[in-house]
């Protein structure tokens, strides 16, 4: 399979196979008009498959979401189709507006206008709170 | 500006400091009676609890402030669709302390975003209740003499109950605290309070089903209430019910000087006749919640 070099633009690389689709979705890249690739399987020496997003313009990625739900992926930054810089991602001390709190309990089910926003409080585990009720994220 | 959303927003020498003025105003109760006068505590029930706003309004009027609020949402702007934000900017134009309890977990912590005089939490859902953590530790304080080298039995729904994880997690700051955790096993602590809570603090507990062999070695004994809709087949419920019941029999072999604690409201859990033992600490708990949210009243407000 080919696909073209990017000109400018970002490539999202090591992205464990099969959550291409979900980062797709995260990032909301359906609402762009550029050239997209969603490429999936890709063999990989570190990862034996894993998925690629080439995006084909010079957009502004929300990093926090990215670092949230695949905080392994690389990202390329692509000038003049030459890498001009490589970033690893960390996950995100604080989510704010990233997921919503699913305890039926809590004040952010009911106040209007109030930010969902999450703290990370164990890293090595993944684990977010809520910081109104202290639900954990996944919960 | 300081708050009160969880026990943990309070160090442990905040704690010993808020212990010290409440025995302060139980030795000399009239030396506090005017030192809140002209000050305004507004008590916010978003749902009823009677027995915890007329402790923060006694707490109030005995020293010499005086109180408004409202008693359930009904009688309030959120029964028209009013936010907590909202009803807050407005009520802390009128007041210069809020105490709020309300259904939803998380409301006190919107509260002290907007707020402009300072927030204690009077219970938020399942969530935080910090005012009676305040009244446990001072019973416990003002009957033991201390609050480190203590073995604690908490008995009953460990589950649900969020005035034992609430405790827990404030005996977890002394030294030689070891817990004994005695529960059906439907009703066992969650295992995030052992994780995060007596784990983290390497915390000595165990957890047993039987109360009588626990019994000897408790100093103090944290009792709840096993409820019935926490069961999902009644069998359980009424095989289960009477092992979590205290009677005067299933303390003949506690310590002489053991204190027994609760929460309140009581149904059954406790028998009536365990209320003349003289180790029967949860009369006197109500009363020092009283002074504890006095100076923690007095404490937010800055009044020394």
């Amino acid at each position: 399979m080919k696909i073209d070099p990017i000109k400018n633009g970002i490539v999202i690389d090591h992205i464990e196979a099969g959550k291409g689709k979900k980062v797709y979705d995260f990032l909301e890249l359906e609402q762009l008009d550029c050239t997209i690739a969603l490429i999936k399987n890709v063999p990989s020496k570190k990862m034996g498959k894993k998925d690629i997003i080439k995006i084909d313009a010079d957009i502004k990625v929300d990093f926090d979401v990215l670092g949230y739900i695949a905080p392994e992926v690389t990202i390329n930054l692509i000038k003049n189709e030459k890498t001009v810089e490589k970033k690893r991602l960390e996950l995100p001390k604080t989510l704010k507006n990233v997921i919503k709190c699913k305890n039926p309990r809590c004040i952010t089910s009911v106040e209007q206008g109030i930010d969902h926003v999450f703290k990370l409080v164990d890293e090595q585990n993944k684990v977010y709170r809520c910081i109104y009720c202290e639900s954990k994220a996944n919960d | 500006m300081k708050n009160l959303l969880s026990i943990t927003d309070f160090s442990v020498q905040e704690i010993d400091q808020l212990l010290s003025v409440a025995q302060d105003i139980i030795a000399n109760p009239e030396k506090y009676n005017e030192k809140c006068k002209h000050k305004i505590l507004a008590t916010l029930f978003f749902e009823p609890s009677t027995r915890t706003r007329l402790s923060f309004e006694s707490a109030m009027l005995s020293l010499g402030g005086s109180v408004l609020g409202f008693s359930d949402a009904n009688s309030s702007s959120a029964s028209k669709g009013e936010s907590v934000s909202d009803t807050i900017r407005v009520v802390s134009c009128y007041s210069d302390i809020i105490a709020m309890r309300h259904p939803k977990e998380g409301a006190p912590f919107v509260a002290s975003m907007v707020s402009s005089v300072p927030i204690i939490n009077a219970g938020d859902g399942g969530h935080n209740h910090p005012t009676q953590t305040l009244a446990d530790l001072l019973t416990i304080k003002t009957e033991k003499g201390r609050l480190d080298n203590l073995t604690v039995g908490f008995c009953g729904d460990l589950k649900f109950g969020r005035t034992v994880h609430s405790l827990i997690e404030a005996l977890a700051r002394y030294k030689g605290i070891k817990v004994v955790l005695i529960s059906p096993k439907e009703l066992t602590i969650p295992d995030y309070v052992k994780s995060d809570v007596m784990d983290k603090n390497n915390m000595d507990y165990v957890e047993t089903t039987d109360l009588e062999q626990v019994m000897p070695q408790l100093d103090v004994l944290y009792m709840t209430r096993v409820q019935q809709e926490r069961f999902f087949n009644e069998d359980d419920y009424l095989r289960l019910r009477d092992s979590y019941i205290l009677t005067l029999d299933k303390l003949s072999n506690a310590k002489p000087d053991l204190s027994i604690l609760h929460p309140l409201p009581r149904v059954n859990e406790i028998a009536v006749d365990v209320d003349n033992d003289s180790r029967a600490c949860y009369f006197k708990q109500v009363a020092n919640g009283r002074y504890m949210r006095m100076a923690l009243i007095l404490k937010l407000l800055g009044i020394e």
